[in-house]
């Protein structure tokens, strides 16, 4: 991870010191709500339905175990002994009080941390692929960029009152681990497919010369899903910021205003269409291009030497095959290392009963002392609301499987039904319709049988307490969202979304990510297990072979028979609103 | 009343201001008023509310693309807390909004003491001089 210098952590203590007076400020009137509201929206404090919610940015999703143990100990001192890993790869606390704020945000300048631009109309947290550096398909380690951008958009003078929020993914390996087609930009970092030979024979340092990124925009959850655009096939990495700081400025000036549902750049893109915004964002660059925001060799290498990165040793690869429980764990918890010896491990937040994504501040810290021992003292946070340990020896795996096991972070269940995302949903946040967590509880409940899970295998299901779709329900192979009929909770079921992780892209840049389809009229909560259940009938029967995923099976045979089985069948709690011809 | 400040002063409000002004919205376009700006005494970026960022880019065209070196003064909902922001951008005076607090607004030029980006105030980014 990277470490700050005085310059870093000196802007970071500013901040703490601007928000404390604008916050004394607030309370003694002398700063009312509406001119408030953008300032603490951009130190990622929310009014929340009980208590202000405060969203602490965890850059690109890697944590020290020092981090990770402020994280505790605020959880404790300000909260009440919890927080909530979101699908930004950030954390929330949902119970501080406002006027402790300022010394959170002391606590977490403390250990390199803070809530900068973790919400308000600004350019957000930027996120990434969790097995970057280690993931074996690996083309380039996007971390260091990452950090390049982080740096670039912290305060952002130009960039902090945009139309709306804007999302940045970074990801680096040939499967797309970061939903980059699903952001307001996505990149990826990628190699030039035609070697230089000529810069080679002068010898010229070859590690930097042919990395570029693909550049994606206008992609999005929300009211309005949109799969992205490529815009750029291949941007050299000199030209980074210069490029995405035109994408910014086109929708600075251009973005809608007048239409808060209308305001992301998803929107300008649609409307300009995606070749005339691409054209617009290409003048604009001519403009800025090889200006004095064009990057220089030692400015990567300065980042780069910033970095702590793990001290492998020089192992082999072990020879493993256990069976059981231990088994199990390994084949949907354990990930492929790009170094013989060493393995990622996901820790689960999805245990039935708990909240997905909350951790205590009791398995913060305890998680934090397995890190030092088994991982460097690192771990990342996956945009699916669990935990990694990215470096872990393959011969100490059992031993931290059983640690893991007593901390109830052992679900064997990464990648399938139960490991499901869902937002703080209507028992915390004021935005949603209806909740989430119950839901997702009750879904666990039903499908609480390992090997029948396991038959299923592959599955995303997402959930989001209303439209915004802070649980991605978009993009689940099954994905649930909360609506509001008259002031009641209902939920809506759509099938084959999908963040498109596998596969990565088609030779003609497709990308395999998709957004699901209503399969007809909501439900209410107690039903929506129910409803699961007959789609997950219809793809048993249906599959052809363990290898076609749920999400397959539904593109290749379209929503009906899964309809029917739900609308028509004999138990259907809505077969009398809904007649379903044979 | 609005009080006019600069980095480090108040205006002096009874100094009569004299010649042409150059007033833009938040949706105008600095490159079709780029040949005027030599022949101006100012120009005036209106931000109708605070939250419309559209301004900032346009000071920096202003600045940086269109070469203007006249005075640019942000007028309209210009309070204490964007001042740092606006400044980076190009302006350097500001007419506050009625109900703002001039000397609170002139702390806002020390908010703080660095930044990571290329700005009209200094533009080399911070990894240039690092």
């Amino acid at each position: 991870m990277y470490l700050y210098d005085t310059i870093d952590q000196k802007i970071v203590d500013e901040r703490v010191a601007q928000f404390r007076d604008q916050t004394r400020r607030f309370l003694a009137g002398q700063l009312s709500e509406d001119d408030f509201r953008p300032l603490r929206l951009q130190n990622g404090l929310y009014i929340q339905r009980y208590a202000p919610m405060l969203r602490v940015a965890i850059p690109y999703g890697i944590l020290s175990s020092k981090q990770l143990r402020m994280l505790a100990h605020i959880a404790r001192k300000y909260d009440r002994g919890y927080g909530h890993f979101s699908t930004r790869q950030n954390i929330q606390y949902n119970w501080p009080t406002l006027e402790a704020a300022p010394d959170i945000l002391a606590d977490l300048a403390s250990v390199q941390m803070h809530a900068i631009q973790t919400s308000g109309n600004c350019v957000r947290n930027i996120t990434a692929d969790h097995f970057g550096g280690v993931a074996r398909d690996e083309i380039v380690d996007s971390f260091v960029w990452c950090e390049i951008l982080r740096q670039w958009s912290t305060f952002h003078p130009e960039f902090a009152y945009l139309p709306r929020k804007f999302k940045i993914a970074v990801n680096g390996a040939e499967t797309d681990r970061a939903a980059t087609f699903l952001h307001d930009i996505g990149l990826h970092a990628i190699r030039e497919i035609v070697p230089d030979p000529i810069l080679a024979k002068k010898g010229s340092d070859p590690i930097f010369q042919d990395i570029g990124f693909r550049v994606i925009v206008g992609g999005g959850m929300g009211r309005t899903p949109v799969i992205g655009q490529v815009i750029r096939e291949f941007l050299p990495w000199q030209h980074l910021l210069t490029y995405v700081e035109a994408i910014l400025r086109v929708y600075n000036r251009y973005g809608r205003r007048d239409n808060m549902y209308k305001a992301r750049i998803k929107i300008l893109v649609k409307e300009r269409g995606p070749e005339n915004f691409r054209k617009e964002v290409e003048a604009e660059w001519q403009q800025l291009r090889d200006g004095p925001s064009t990057l220089t060799k030692a400015e990567v290498r300065r980042v780069e030497s910033r970095f702590v990165w793990p001290r492998y040793e020089a192992l082999e690869d072990l020879y493993l095959a256990p069976s059981g429980a231990f088994g199990t764990w390994m084949k949907r918890n354990v990930f492929p290392h790009k170094r013989p010896g060493y393995v990622a491990v996901t820790l689960s937040l999805k245990k039935t009963g708990v909240p997905p994504g909350d951790a205590t501040d009791g398995q913060m810290e305890a998680i934090a002392d397995l890190a030092d021992r088994y991982s460097f003292g690192e771990l990342r946070v996956t945009h699916e609301q669990n935990l990694v340990f990215a470096d872990v020896r393959q011969d100490r795996l059992e031993a931290l499987w059983q640690e893991l096991k007593a901390l109830g972070v052992a679900t064997p269940n990464i990648g399938l039904l139960t490991n499901i995302i869902a937002c703080p949903g209507g028992d915390f946040c004021s935005l949603a319709n209806a909740k989430s967590i119950p839901v997702a509880e009750a879904i666990q409940r039903l499908f609480d049988d390992l090997d029948y899970l396991h038959d299923i295998g592959d599955l995303d299901l997402n959930i989001s307490g209303c439209i915004n779709s802070c649980g991605h329900h978009h993009v689940g192979h099954i994905g649930v969202l909360g609506v509001d009929k008259q002031g009641a909770e209902f939920y809506q079921i759509t099938i084959g979304g999908n963040q498109g992780k596998r596969g990565g892209l088609t030779p003609g840049g497709q990308t395999p990510a998709s957004v699901g389809k209503v399969i007809g009229p909501a439900f209410a909560q107690h039903e929506v297990p129910w409803v699961v259940q007959r789609l997950i009938e219809v793809y048993l029967q249906e599959r052809e072979g363990e290898d076609e995923r749920f999400v397959d099976c539904a593109h290749r045979l379209g929503i009906e028979p899964f309809k029917q089985n739900v609308y028509g069948h004999a138990d259907s709690p809505r077969q009398d609103r809904e007649p379903v011809p044979a | 009343m609005a009080t006019l400040i600069r980095r480090g002063k108040i205006a002096n409000p009874s100094q009569p201001e004299a010649g042409e002004v150059l007033r833009l919205e938040p949706g105008d376009d600095p490159a079709k008023v780029a040949e005027r700006l030599g022949a101006v005494a100012r120009v005036e970026v209106n931000f109708p509310k605070f939250t419309d960022g559209r301004g900032y880019s346009i000071a920096r065209l202003l600045r940086e693309r269109h070469g203007y070196q006249g005075e640019l003064r942000a007028v309209g909902d210009v309070l204490r807390d964007q001042i740092f922001y606006l400044a980076r951008c190009g302006f350097d005076a500001f007419l506050l909004r009625e109900d703002q607090d001039a000397g609170e607004a002139l702390s806002a030029f020390n908010d703080f003491s660095e930044a990571y980006q290329a700005s009209v105030e200094r533009p080399e980014p911070l990894y240039r001089r690092r």
